[in-house]
C-alpha cells in the first residue's frame, strides 16, 4: 500500500440554486411515480365535472311550477324590468329636464273583508321616480335614467347593473330635485341640481347601438317589500322640459301589470295644474340574490370533492415518507430541511394548481353545455370573472394541498392530519350554510377560516341597489374573491412556518 | 371468539391513542355545542330554530374524531404490518373484523353517550337565556322527541365509527379511508344546500349519511324532513352495513 498524499474531498455538487432544482425534480419524481396519487388527480378532475349534472335540470323556483324565463338585459344577464313609463318618441339628440317635488309610497294590504287595498307608507329604500331614455318599451332593452330614490338620494342608473350616486337627501316640495338627461349619439349624460340653475354631472352612460328613435319620458317603480307585498311609488313632476316638439304622453306598464295572487296594481299618469303625477310598481335592476340566477358557479360544486382528494394526497406526500422511514433518506440527500419542505410544497402546490384549473375549466365547459336546460336559463358570466373562477379554483385547491402538507409534517400521522385539514375547512363551511347558526356568525366563519377561499368561485356580484337575500347558500360570500383566497393562504403560510420549524428541530 | 375479543380489547386498552381520541370526541363535541348554544338566538315565537340541533352542533366535529377512531382501529395495523400477525393469531378473518367492531363500538358508544348527554345538559342550561323560552314556544319540549334526539345522536356516532372501520378494512390505508369517510359525510350536505334544484337537493339529503342521520335530532318541523327521523338513521345503518360488508369481503378474499 502506498501512502501518497490524498487529494482532499471536494464536493462535486454545484451551486445551491441548481441543487434546489434537483430537489424539486426529485420530489416531482416521487409524486409522479406513485400511481395512486396520479390516479387520484385524474379522478379529482373527472369528479368535478360529474357534479355538474346535479344542477342540469334546475328549474325556476316559483312555487315548484315552471315560470317564464326572466327578460335578459343588453349583456345577456337576467334582469327585472317592470315599471310605469310615460313616454314619447325622441329622435336624434335631445334633452329632458324635470323638477321632482315628491316621492311617496303605498303598499298592498288586505282589508277586513279580505280585499286588496293600497295603504300609504314611506317609499321603499329603492323606490324610484325620475326620467329615463330607453331603447323601446320591451323588457330588457337598453336605457339610462336619472332618478330620486326612497332613501338613497339621487342616482343615475343604466343598463340594469350600473348605479352611481348623485345628490343625497330626500325630496320634498321645499327641497325639490332637478334631473336632466342629455342624449348625444350613443352617449347619455345625467345631471342633477337642487335649484335648476347649478347642474352637476352625475354620470355618463354609453349605450352602444342605440337606435336613432328611442322612447324618453317619466317613470316610477317600486320593488316588492320584505314581505313580498306589492308596493307603489308615486312621483310628482313639474317644469317638464323637452328639447323636441312634444307629441303627448303614452302610458305603458312595461312588463305588464305587477300582480301577486292575481291582484294587480297598474301604474298611472295624472296631469293637473302643470304637475304630472306618475305611479308605478316593479323594479329596473339586475336579478340578484339567492337562487335567482343560474351561473357556471353551479358547475364548481365538485371542487369540494376534489379538495378532499387533494388534501389526502397533500398529507400523504409527507406522511408516506415518515411511515416508510423514507424521510431519513430524503433528509440525508437534502440536509437543509427547510428546503426539502419548500420543494415538497412547490411540487404538490403546482400539481394541485394545474389539476384544479383543468378540473374547473372542464367543469365550466361542461356546465356551459348542460346547465340551464331545466327552465332557469344559464346567465352569462364576464370572461374575466370566468378566468378568475378557473384560476381561483386551481389556487384554492393548491393552497389546500399545501396546507395539508404542512399539517401532515406537523402531526406526522395521516389520519389525524387529513381530519384536521378537512374539519378546519368543511365544518366552518357547513356551519355557515346550514340553518341553525345565526347569520352574523356565519359571515365570520367565511371570513376567518380556510373556507373563506371558496369566495373565489363567486360568479355574481352583490348589487347594493338590489335588496335581496345574499347568503353563501345562494353563492354569495362575505369576502371578495381574492381576499378570501388570501385568508386561506395566510393559514397555509402559518402552518408551513410551524412545519418548517418543527422539521428542523425534531428528529426525523 | 372470546379470545379474539380479549386480544382486541387488550390492544385498545394498552395504547394511548384510542383513549385520547375518545376524550377528544367528548371535549370537541361539548366545546362546539357550547359555542353554538351561546351564539344561537331566538328572537320571536316563529324563529323556527330547533334547540336540539343547536345543542348537538358539536356532532359535526365529534363525528370526525369518531371516524378517525374507526379508521385507525384497523388502519393502524395495516400501516405497521401488525395485521399479518393478527391474522396469523386469528386465522378466521371475519372473527377478527367482528372482534374489532365490538371493541370499537362499545367504547365509542360510551364516549358518545357522555358527549351527547353533556351537550344536552349544556344546551338545556344555556338556551333558555338565548330566547328559547316558554314565550317563544319552547315551554315543554315533547319528551319523546328529545329522548329520540339524544338516543339517535349516540347511535349515529357509533354507526359512523363502524362505517369508518368498514371503509378502512376495504381500502387498507388510513389517509385514504378517512378522506373517503369525511368526504361521504361532509360533501353531501354541502352540495345539497348549494344546489338550486329542490328535487336533487332533497334526494341528496336523503342519501347522504350525515344529513339523513342527523334527521334523528330534529325536535321541531319533523313533518318537513326529507325522511322520518328513524328512516334517516336507517340510511346511516345501511351505509354502515354496506361498508362493513365491503370491508369483510376485501379482508376475507385479499392477501393482507
Amino acid at each position: 500500500m502506498t501512502t501518497g498524499a490524498m487529494t482532499p474531498y471536494r464536493s462535486q455538487a454545484s451551486s445551491g440554486h441548481e441543487r434546489f432544482w434537483h430537489l424539486l425534480h426529485a420530489e416531482f419524481t416521487k409524486f409522479r411515480t406513485v400511481r395512486g396519487w396520479v390516479i387520484t388527480m385524474i379522478i379529482a378532475i373527472l369528479a368535478t365535472s360529474a357534479f355538474v349534472f346535479l344542477s342540469s335540470r334546475a328549474q325556476c323556483s316559483a312555487g315548484g311550477s315552471a315560470c317564464p324565463p326572466p327578460p335578459a338585459g343588453p349583456g345577456g344577464e337576467p334582469v327585472a324590468d317592470a315599471f310605469y313609463f310615460a313616454h314619447q318618441p325622441l329622435t336624434g339628440n335631445g334633452t329632458i329636464t324635470v323638477q321632482l317635488t315628491s316621492l311617496t309610497g303605498e303598499f298592498q294590504n288586505q282589508n277586513a273583508n279580505g280585499q286588496s287595498v293600497m295603504e300609504p307608507e314611506g317609499p321603499q329604500p329603492w323606490s324610484k321616480a325620475g326620467i329615463i331614455i330607453k331603447e323601446n318599451t320591451s323588457q330588457g332593452s337598453a336605457y339610462a335614467a336619472m332618478m330620486v330614490t326612497g332613501s338613497h338620494g339621487v342616482r343615475m342608473q343604466w343598463n340594469y347593473v350600473n348605479d352611481t350616486p348623485g345628490l343625497t337627501g330626500s325630496v320634498s316640495a321645499s327641497s325639490p330635485r332637478w334631473l336632466r338627461l342629455v342624449r348625444t349619439g350613443d352617449t347619455i349624460a345625467g345631471y342633477d341640481s337642487a335649484d335648476g340653475t347649478h347642474w352637476t354631472l352625475a354620470g355618463t352612460a354609453t349605450l352602444p347601438g342605440l337606435p336613432a328613435t328611442v322612447q324618453g319620458g317619466l317613470f316610477a317603480a317600486s320593488p316588492n317589500d320584505s314581505t313580498s307585498a306589492i308596493t307603489l311609488a308615486t312621483g310628482v313632476f313639474r317644469h317638464v322640459g323637452l328639447s323636441w316638439p312634444a307629441t303627448g304622453w303614452t302610458g305603458t306598464n312595461v312588463g305588464g301589470t305587477i300582480s301577486v295572487n292575481g291582484v294587480g296594481v297598474p301604474g298611472s299618469l295624472r296631469q293637473s295644474g302643470g304637475a304630472l303625477t306618475v305611479s308605478g310598481s316593479g323594479d329596473i335592476s339586475p336579478l340578484a340574490g339567492n337562487f335567482s340566477v343560474l351561473t357556471v358557479q353551479t358547475a364548481l360544486f365538485g371542487s369540494f370533492a376534489a379538495m378532499i382528494a387533494l388534501i389526502v394526497v397533500g398529507v400523504m406526500f409527507i406522511t408516506a415518507e415518515y411511515r416508510r422511514g423514507m424521510i431519513r433518506v430524503s433528509l440525508t440527500a437534502s440536509p437543509r430541511r427547510g428546503r426539502l419542505l419548500a420543494a415538497k410544497a412547490i411540487v404538490i402546490g403546482a400539481v394541485s394548481f394545474v389539476t384544479g384549473m383543468i378540473a374547473a375549466a372542464l367543469a365550466i365547459a361542461v356546465g356551459t353545455r348542460v346547465l340551464g336546460k331545466g327552465g332557469l336559463p344559464l346567465s352569462p358570466v364576464p370572461a374575466l370573472t370566468e378566468v378568475r373562477m378557473i384560476v381561483g379554483t386551481g389556487a384554492l385547491l393548491a393552497v389546500a394541498a399545501v396546507l395539508a402538507l404542512a399539517i401532515g409534517t406537523i402531526l406526522k400521522r395521516s389520519a389525524a392530519a387529513v381530519t384536521t385539514v378537512i374539519a378546519a375547512t368543511f365544518i366552518p363551511f357547513l356551519l355557515a350554510i346550514l340553518p341553525p347558526s345565526p347569520l352574523g356568525l356565519r359571515e365570520w366563519l367565511l371570513r376567518i377560516t380556510p373556507a373563506a377561499a371558496f369566495s373565489v368561485q363567486q360568479a355574481q356580484p352583490q348589487y347594493s341597489q338590489v335588496i335581496a337575500s345574499y347568503t353563501p347558500n345562494g353563492g354569495y360570500y362575505p369576502l371578495a374573491g381574492w381576499a378570501g383566497l388570501a385568508v386561506e393562504c395566510a393559514w397555509a403560510a402559518v402552518a408551513l412556518t410551524l412545519a418548517s420549524y418543527l422539521l428542523r428541530r425534531r428528529d426525523a | 371468539m372470546n379470545n379474539a375479543l380479549h386480544a382486541e380489547w387488550t390492544k385498545v386498552r394498552t395504547v394511548a391513542g384510542p383513549a385520547w381520541l375518545l376524550s377528544g370526541v367528548i371535549a370537541l363535541t361539548v366545546a362546539l355545542g357550547t359555542v353554538a348554544a351561546s351564539a344561537a338566538q331566538c328572537r320571536s315565537a316563529a324563529c323556527g330554530i330547533d334547540p336540539a340541533k343547536i345543542s348537538f352542533t358539536g356532532i359535526y366535529l365529534g363525528q370526525a374524531v369518531v371516524a378517525v377512531a374507526g379508521v385507525l382501529a384497523i388502519g393502524n395495523e395495516y400501516s405497521t404490518g401488525m395485521i399479518r400477525l393478527s391474522l396469523t393469531a386469528v386465522p378466521q378473518r371475519l372473527t377478527l373484523l367482528f372482534a374489532k367492531a365490538a371493541v370499537l363500538a362499545v367504547p365509542v358508544l360510551i364516549a358518545s353517550l357522555l358527549a351527547v348527554a353533556a351537550s344536552a345538559v349544556i344546551g338545556w342550561l344555556i338556551l333558555p337565556g338565548r330566547g328559547f323560552t316558554p314565550g317563544h314556544g319552547y315551554a315543554s319540549l315533547t319528551a319523546g322527541a328529545d329522548l329520540r334526539a339524544v338516543v339517535g345522536a349516540i347511535l349515529y356516532l357509533t354507526l359512523i365509527a363502524l362505517l369508518s372501520l368498514g371503509v378502512a378494512a376495504a381500502v387498507r390505508d388510513s389517509a385514504v379511508a378517512i378522506g373517503l369517510v369525511l368526504g361521504l359525510l361532509y360533501v353531501f350536505p354541502i352540495v345539497a344546500s348549494l344546489v338550486s334544484d329542490a328535487t336533487v337537493s332533497r334526494h341528496l339529503q336523503q342519501i347522504g349519511p350525515m344529513s339523513a342521520g342527523l334527521d334523528i335530532q330534529a325536535t321541531i318541523g319533523v313533518k318537513n324532513l326529507p325522511l322520518t327521523p328513524w328512516q334517516g338513521l336507517g340510511v346511516v345503518a345501511l351505509w354502515t352495513a354496506g361498508a362493513l360488508l365491503l370491508g369483510a369481503v376485501v379482508l376475507k378474499f385479499r392477501d393482507a
